[in-house]
């Protein structure tokens, strides 16, 4: 078996997708079916990570507490990991998921801002966790700016760090100058977290992976954010081709894919003209459900707001900026 | 008229901008400055404009009881602990700018007159002295049940305090929010965003009432009454639209511009806390002059 290990991100990413409605019951049959097909790590928390749960984001229909203590109970070979953004979830919520049985916590910041992390990577490590640094909206700062914030997380103490693609926004050349820069810069493992809003997740994947990255992020059927993530299955399938073996059952992955979790998905994933515009303007994937309310509301074009949002280079969590955008536009139109 | 003497710890950028505030006003009168660091920016400041200035922070002040009244502490948590024994022991007011949040938290708007003895008294976050003010006008029309805010600040404007212990932001301000606003549960959000020029403060309000008192009309002359209110001591605080509703669920968008004192005008953030400070202590001194008086 090769050393790249993935994780599956659908019951947290996904999150965003369904608007932050899983149940126990549907945790606790994709996480049964994930762990049979020996995947090796499965993320479960509101999509905006521990305590996300809330108005800026929208509130999770169940506890998340409760879906990853489901998700733990059924995975006796699978690892359940946690998602923190601090600034939003704190190290006690962080505490609480430990003691349910979550052996990894990915610490994500803004891909400028890793300081704010150190508390949080600290304490994790503390607690024996297994823990990932992740560098999110990494489209939007140089690869030298990619490099320092990554080695102060590796200084301390990530096991991993990822380059977060939130927007869907990086081309290969620039997944591929940033993985081999960080391979080059640090010796801890090197992740890659992908979003297919221009249809490059897997394309993109690969050439992280041709860098040098052994820490890969699939989403099922590609329930994320935006147009979802690198599809898992394909993935797999992808890499069985090229002779990379994941220890992931192919079968197993397509059949939950299509029985488990096609189901759940209010419409198929496809790259729409919103979530093809948060690559194209290089914003946060899990804006695209809240553009969509509040362009209907204002009676503008999703489209616009995002663009604008991307002017102003709002970063991840500033949901709020949404209606504040939408109104300011709403505003300008009948002025004309 | 005769002033009340005021000292401030910690020579940073937060003591350097009280300082420049306290200068303006007609009731207090900054005496002193304690730092560790003699040659610091703040301390030289200090020293120029005729200030005592002590490099041994509050111990300074052991041997020269008399120059302060009351004292305002911009240092960091940790050293607020003993900085406030000392001031203790001494009988000064402090006035406390770090999350230590020894004394009861502080909204001038909201609970300063029930705490114009306190011997300390805690001015929470800045997300917390954006927010609180407004959960506070909307509590007071329709019973909040869940008051959420988020705080968004240029990262600039972030010190190193605040990077790492975030947490600290989170849990006090909710807590505030519970305690001052009189929401029945709080949260708080914090986000930097590195934007350049740097963005102003913002600051959202979510809140949920109770879904019997909502007066749309009511709720909002209350929300526009605070933050003229809020203005009269911070000026560049402004509600950027009247409260949105949706139901029972009432969103209130803050935007904070600093005064441009010391401080670089997008630090609304840090500009709210000294205005706060500068505003709490012009009450413990009125009420110290009436006393005296009478």
């Amino acid at each position: 078996m090769s050393n790249l290990k993935i994780t599956e991100v659908a019951l947290r990413d996904g999150s965003h997708a369904i608007s932050h409605q899983f149940t126990v019951e549907q945790v606790t049959s994709i996480t049964k079916a994930l762990n049979e097909a020996r995947v090796p790590y499965v993320e479960v928390t509101h999509g905006d990570g521990l305590g996300g749960s809330s108005l800026q984001y929208g509130l999770s229909r169940t506890d998340e507490l409760k879906l990853i203590e489901a998700a733990v109970g059924v995975a006796d070979f699978s690892k359940i990991s946690v998602l923190l953004l601090p600034g939003i979830g704190t190290i006690e919520d962080l505490k609480v998921a430990e003691n349910l049985g979550a052996k990894m916590v990915r610490v994500a910041t803004h891909v400028t801002e890793a300081d704010v992390s150190k508390q949080h990577i600290e304490t994790a490590k503390e607690l024996g966790m297994e823990t990932v640094g992740f560098l999110m909206m990494s489209h939007m700062a140089p690869v030298e700016k990619l490099v320092e914030q990554a080695k102060l997380m590796e200084s301390y103490g990530a096991d991993v760090v990822y380059v977060t693609d939130s927007a869907g926004a990086l081309l290969p050349h620039e997944v591929k100058e940033r993985i081999k820069a960080l391979k080059q810069e640090l010796s801890v493992e090197i992740g890659f977290h992908a979003h297919n809003n221009l249809s490059l997740a897997m394309g993109n994947t690969l050439a992280a992976i041709e860098e040098g990255a052994t820490r890969i992020d699939g989403s099922v059927r590609c329930l994320g954010a935006g147009a979802g993530n690198t599809q898992t299955e394909v993935l797999v399938a992808v890499l069985e081709k090229m002779g990379i073996d994941t220890g992931i059952d192919l079968y197993k992955m397509m059949d939950l894919a299509e029985n488990i979790v096609a189901p759940i998905l209010p419409q198929p994933q496809e790259i729409t003209k919103n979530s093809l515009t948060l690559g194209f303007a290089g914003v946060y994937s899990s804006f695209q459900v809240h553009a969509n309310r509040a362009a209907k509301k204002f009676n503008i074009d999703s489209r616009d707001i995002l663009v604008e949002l991307g002017k102003r280079e709002v970063v991840g969590g500033q949901e709020d900026m949404i209606i504040d955008v939408a109104a300011e536009l709403a505003k300008a139109k009948s002025l004309v | 008229m005769s002033k009340v003497k005021v000292g401030i710890i910690g020579s940073g950028n937060i003591g350097s901008d009280l300082m420049v505030k306290l200068r303006k006003s007609e009731l207090l009168e900054v005496t002193t400055m304690m730092g560790i660091d003699a040659t610091s920016r703040g301390m030289k400041h200090a020293k120029e404009i005729g200030l005592e200035v002590f490099d041994n922070g509050i111990d300074g002040l052991l041997d020269n009881p008399n120059l302060v009244d009351i004292i305002f502490d911009a240092t960091s948590a940790k050293a607020h602990i003993a900085n406030a024994e000392v001031a203790k022991k001494l009988g000064k007011q402090m006035i406390d700018l770090t999350p230590a949040a020894i004394g009861p938290f502080i909204v001038p708007t909201v609970n300063l007159g029930s705490h114009l003895d306190a011997d300390n008294v805690n001015l929470i976050t800045c997300g917390g002295q954006a927010t609180i003010p407004i959960i506070h006008a909307i509590n007071q029309v329709a019973p909040v049940e869940y008051g959420e805010i988020v705080a968004t600040i240029s990262s600039k404007s972030a010190g190193p305090g605040t990077r790492a212990n975030i947490d600290e932001f989170t849990e006090t301000t909710a807590k505030g929010i519970e305690q001052v606003g009189g929401a029945k549960r709080g949260k708080a959000i914090i986000i930097l965003n590195p934007a350049e020029p740097p963005i102003m403060m913002r600051d959202t309000v979510h809140a949920i009432v109770d879904p019997r008192a909502v007066d749309e009309k009511a709720i909002t002359d209350s929300v526009v009454q605070m933050a003229e209110r809020v203005q009269s001591y911070v000026p560049g605080y402004k509600l950027r639209t009247d409260p949105i509703f949706d139901g029972n669920k009432v969103t209130v968008f803050i935007e904070v511009e600093g005064a441009g004192h010391y401080l670089p005008k997008y630090a609304g953030n840090l500009d709210i806390m000294t205005s706060a400070a500068v505003k709490v202590a012009e009450e413990f001194a009125k009420s110290r002059l009436n006393v005296t008086t009478k």
